[in-house]
């Protein structure tokens, strides 16, 4: 299972309350990692990667083991402590007010 | 006994405010979708329960919302609470999907548009500004967006369609945006004629169709505005909001960037109406439910100074369809008020008096039960309010 953490206000939108554990299928990347959220959660498309272009919507990034991987290729593996579930990944709002 | 129902989106979530038809004691509910922008929500003319909601943040983008009971509860339309996907694994809701139409069959691929410094810009979506449900059919509702577009839903808010003759129209590359972004903000269905559609736009003008949307027309002509290079011209005016009455659907009231102007031709050509106004920039306008020639705006000092003139809070009415406006102040603040009244953020019911209803960007909600003669806050600390919609209900 891989686990991801959301920010607060997409956890009120997929109505979870924490992390949430997904099964991806394949090689586990960004792009599987998402695709598989979105199955699960489709009230999430759009908010997290454009629609159409799937690409990160601009005030967000993407964290794992302390390492920021959001200029990483989709496709590029992730790390296996995520793979493995050890780590969650982690998607986090820019901090810009609010 | 009838009741009324206010529908108030903030920068921070929307409020439900209802009463009874005195309009005297009210219950608040929300925030609801709270920390989220409500730049609208409105409900459906022929099923009060149903109501949908423009939420959008700029970290997480567009979501639709809908209720289908009054607002106590939501769904994003499709994807309802507990079911996930569809049994191939497919997710259901296309609600938030707002997707500029580039088909070579509707007119004009994706274009562009005029940019601050003159440069053209490709259209970019960013969010929803107003959502008109159809006055006939609960699950027909439009959406006005932003960068400027019309989109319909006839399915419940599942999915959107572009009604892309209007960006596409030729005009599109001198449309430009305003200091809030090129927003599409008005959408007035024609009560009398379902092919006919007003929609407004910030900063290139109104515009009509007469055919449900399939090709449209600018109707600025009278309009004039010196901050533009040709102040005549036909595109390129930043007209803040339109208002009609039902039974005279061909009749237009106009708040723009300045001036308060009239059409009596269904926009074909315009007037200016601002009279003795103590100054005629403003954001909203609204029409009485009963009186058709009686007319509402919240003078605001200067496109510079979003504020009351001399920092008090006046609502002007004019019972001569413009021209002649006499300040309305009974319990409004008179001293040391300098908040703004946003373009959608004015309403009315259709009770007997007529009750009229505007937000502050101060977070206040005022109303009037007696047609505008006095005025008491429902709530006076909400966050800054982006728009207020009334329902009469049964």
């Amino acid at each position: 299972m891989i686990r991801v953490v959301l920010p607060g206000h997409l956890r009120a939108l997929a109505r979870v309350s924490a992390e949430v554990q997904i099964d991806v299928k394949g090689p586990v990347t960004q792009r599987s990692v998402l695709d598989a959220l979105e199955a699960q959660y489709p009230m999430l498309r759009g908010t997290i990667r454009d629609h159409v272009t799937h690409e990160r919507r601009p005030f967000l990034r993407f964290f794992a083991c302390e390492e920021d991987y959001s200029l990483e290729p989709p496709d590029a593996p992730l790390p296996e402590s995520v793979a493995s579930g050890a780590e969650p990944l982690l998607i986090i709002g820019a901090i810009a007010g609010g | 006994m009838s009741g009324v129902r206010v529908l108030v989106g903030t920068r921070k979530g929307a409020f439900v405010l209802t009463s009874d038809g005195k309009r005297q004691r009210w219950d608040v509910s929300g925030p609801h979708f709270a920390g989220w922008e409500i730049y609208h929500l409105k409900g459906s003319p022929v099923d009060p329960h149903r109501l949908y909601a423009s939420q959008c943040s700029g970290w997480f983008g567009q979501i639709i919302q809908r209720s289908d009971d009054g607002g106590k509860t939501w769904t994003q339309p499709g994807t309802p609470p507990g079911e996930r996907t569809t049994p191939e694994g497919m997710p259901k809701g296309e609600s938030n999907k707002f997707v500029y139409d580039t088909s070579s069959g509707t007119g004009k691929p994706l274009t562009t548009h005029q940019w601050y410094d003159g440069t053209q810009h490709p259209w970019e979506f960013k969010r929803v500004w107003h959502l008109e449900p159809s006055p006939t059919n609960p699950d027909t509702v439009y959406a006005g967006v932003e960068d400027a577009g019309l989109f319909r839903s006839t399915d419940g808010g599942q999915n959107w369609q572009e009604l892309a003759g209007l960006r596409g129209h030729g005009t599109g590359p001198k449309w430009q945006p305003g200091a809030g972004g090129m927003c599409l903000h008005t959408v007035i269905l024609d009560p009398s004629n379902p092919q006919r559609i007003y929609i407004a736009i910030s900063a290139a003008g109104a515009f009509r169709t007469d055919d449900g949307g399939k090709t449209w027309r600018p109707i600025n002509k009278g309009l004039h505005s010196q901050y533009i290079p040709d102040p005549n011209a036909e595109i390129g005016h930043c007209v803040h909001h339109v208002a009609i009455h039902r039974s005279r659907p061909n009749v237009l009231f106009m708040q723009k960037h300045w001036d308060v102007m009239r059409s009596d031709n269904a926009g074909d050509s315009w007037h200016e109406v601002s009279g003795n106004l103590p100054t005629d920039f403003g954001f909203v306008i609204d029409v009485h439910a009963h009186e058709p020639e009686t007319i509402y705006v919240v003078p605001i000092k200067s496109d510079g100074e979003h504020f009351p003139p001399d920092g008090k809070l006046r609502v002007y009415r004019s019972r001569a369809g413009g021209n002649e406006w006499e300040a309305l102040t009974k319990g409004l603040p008179q001293d040391n008020c300098y908040v703004n009244v946003l373009r959608d953020a004015m309403a009315v019911d259709s009770l007997d008096k007529c009750g009229v209803y505007f937000g502050t960007t101060g977070g206040q909600v005022y109303a009037s039960a007696d047609a505008g003669d006095s005025w008491t806050p429902i709530v006076q600390h909400l966050p800054g309010v982006l728009s207020v919609e009334v329902q009469t209900l049964p």
